[in-house]
């Protein structure tokens, strides 16, 4: 099934066109990784698509319908420098945030909402962290926080922005975890990834984009050299450990 | 002789708090401190407190214009036109720094000054126009509680109300407002209204508080609890409630004060008040005041000197907490 369809999606940022005609439809129960180089509106498609900055053109269904009618099943983990990490509140009340939807206006979160908040740190191996300030977190514990967050939500389709970028090993391999339990579990997971390294190893389809869309498909038929190259414009050095890089499709 | 001049100052001090007018004043500007301690809060993780004063001062032509349309001092229509006069100067700001290539400092900075500037010198036609200063609208400028008649008095305790049932029964929504935008829309939040209540709570606040604060002064009342409260705690509601709790009694306390004095005004003290507030939290705050850092500083020196003898050159990890 369908989940996300874009077609013809146009954005600009002042002035300047920064997704052209960007075309794709995402099926359910797949995790993609958004690969593309600085300035290739990775971002930014997410964002358009959450419909956080506004399109020039093009047409977004969710689910075969609208964002509006969609947006509760849908999740989304911004990226971790988007928000002031000095603002007073501690981890469960960060991850409890995403239950603010279900819970409605005005009313507070109770236990039941803390019993599903502290859940999701669990499963983010945060759970002793609950009631630790979020400025006191590493960066890779914060994103994690932000994981929960989204976990929380439980939603069908999920969008995240860099959730590897600056994280340790430790906290990488517990996204990485997630989000393929999230797969298993049939949701969908798009993640903008900038390292080329693991994208094989981590995603079973790619979108790669500059601008608009150079390849989009299974890992195996798109994540090729060339199509990198092509992305990319000739500018980038894509090895493996020290060896070049020795794809099945070269 | 000198108890007996001392039981004096006591009854003088009873005898200005047991009057009617009085109490209501103190009353108005506990409510008003008390809000603005909570709506400061909320402009200061907006990152709005400079904001905050170019509100303020931007609302002073509007009252000036309006006492020259009406003729007469009535408050509620001053503080609509004070109101209208204040958002003007967040339009422009708004529009001056999408508009061009001035950064938001800047152009508050600019508003705020020309504002200002334009209200001084209405004020002054005025004074020279209406015999012998019966405007009284200099009160407007530090603030004069004293000035409030009952009705104006009673119209504030209704008006601060609304911003602290705002403040409080959104306390949820401000929270993700404030903290995380994107993530707030992204799960349904309307950005825009939020973002209209939030200025007309700031607005509706600030422009209270110029009768009994003014125009210059305002905004510490805004900005300073708000800090003050940072220092002692680190949870979000917590900190509203420290905050208002610091504004009130900052509210109170110069009230009372500047009851002592004939004519004097209330601003100032009001905002000294908050300021010794602000001074005892930054130095005696529990989360980074000034002597809790220094004591944990040695604290931790010791420790490190203790474990380098212990154990020469094996290094210590120690849990931080704190």
């Amino acid at each position: 099934m369908e989940v996300l369809s874009v077609r013809d999606l146009s954005a600009a940022y002042r002035k300047q066109i920064v997704l052209e005609r960007v075309s794709f439809q995402v099926h359910e129960g797949t995790l993609t990784g958004i690969v593309g180089p600085n300035g290739a509106g990775k971002s930014t498609l997410i964002k358009t698509l959450l419909e956080l900055h506004p399109k020039v053109t093009g047409e977004v269904r969710f689910f075969g319908s609208t964002l509006k009618e969609m947006k509760h099943r849908i999740g989304y983990v911004p990226q971790r420098g988007t928000v002031d990490w000095d603002f007073p509140t501690n981890a469960l009340d960060v991850v409890m945030m995403g239950l603010y939807g279900q819970i409605g206006w005005f009313k507070l979160p109770g236990a039941s909402h803390k019993k599903k908040a502290m859940d999701a740190l669990e499963r983010m191996g945060m759970a002793e962290y609950a009631s630790r300030q979020i400025s006191q977190l590493s960066g890779g514990q914060q994103q994690r926080v932000f994981l929960a967050r989204a976990l929380v939500q439980d939603a069908d389709l999920y969008f995240m922005d860099e959730p590897l970028a600056g994280v340790d090993a430790a906290t990488e391999r517990a996204i990485m975890a997630t989000l393929q339990e999230l797969k298993s579990r049939g949701k969908t997971v798009l993640v903008v990834h900038h390292d080329l390294q693991t994208v094989d190893q981590y995603f079973d389809h790619v979108l790669l984009l500059n601008r608009t869309v150079v390849h989009h498909g299974l890992t195996e038929d798109v994540f090729t050299y060339d199509n990198i190259i092509r992305t990319y414009g000739g500018a980038i050095r894509y090895r493996k450990g020290d060896e070049p890089v020795a794809h099945p499709a070269i | 002789m000198e108890g007996r001049s001392g039981t004096e100052k006591g009854m003088s001090l009873l005898h200005i708090l047991l009057s009617s007018n009085t109490q209501w004043v103190l009353f108005s500007t506990l409510l008003l401190g008390t809000a603005s301690g909570m709506m400061g809060c909320l402009a200061y993780w907006k990152r709005q407190s400079l904001m905050s004063d170019a509100l303020s001062h931007a609302a002073l032509p509007g009252i000036v214009i309006t006492f020259m349309l009406i003729g007469h001092k009535h408050l509620l229509l001053l503080i609509l036109g004070a109101a209208v006069s204040a958002l003007l100067g967040a339009l422009l700001i708004q529009w001056v720094t999408l508009a061009s290539r001035i950064k938001e400092d800047a152009a508050m900075g600019i508003v705020l000054s020309v504002f200002f500037g334009l209200g001084i010198m209405l004020l002054t036609i005025v004074n020279r126009t209406v015999s012998g200063n019966q405007g009284g609208l200099d009160s407007f400028i530090f603030g004069q509680a004293a000035t409030m008649v009952r009705h104006d008095v009673q119209m504030m305790l209704l008006l601060t109300l609304v911003v602290i049932a705002i403040v409080v029964t959104l306390f949820k929504e401000w929270k993700l407002f404030l903290f995380d935008p994107d993530f707030a829309r992204g799960i349904g939040m309307p950005l825009v209204p939020m973002n209209i209540l939030y200025t007309f709570a700031l607005v509706l606040t600030i422009v209270m508080g110029i009768q009994a604060v003014g125009v210059i002064l305002m905004s510490a009342l805004l900005i300073i609890p708000a800090v003050s409260a940072r220092y002692w705690t680190r949870s979000f509601g917590r900190m509203i409630i420290l905050s208002s709790v610091f504004g009130g009694l900052s509210g109170a306390v110069g009230t009372i004060i500047s009851a002592l004095g004939k004519g004097w005004p209330t601003g100032p003290f009001i905002v000294i008040v908050a300021a010794g507030l602000f001074v005892i939290s930054i130095l005696f705050g529990t989360q980074k005041g000034w002597l809790i850092q220094r004591l944990e500083l040695r604290e931790n020196r010791k420790l490190a000197k203790g474990s380098i003898a212990s154990h020469q050159s094996r290094p210590v990890l120690r849990e931080e907490e704190g």
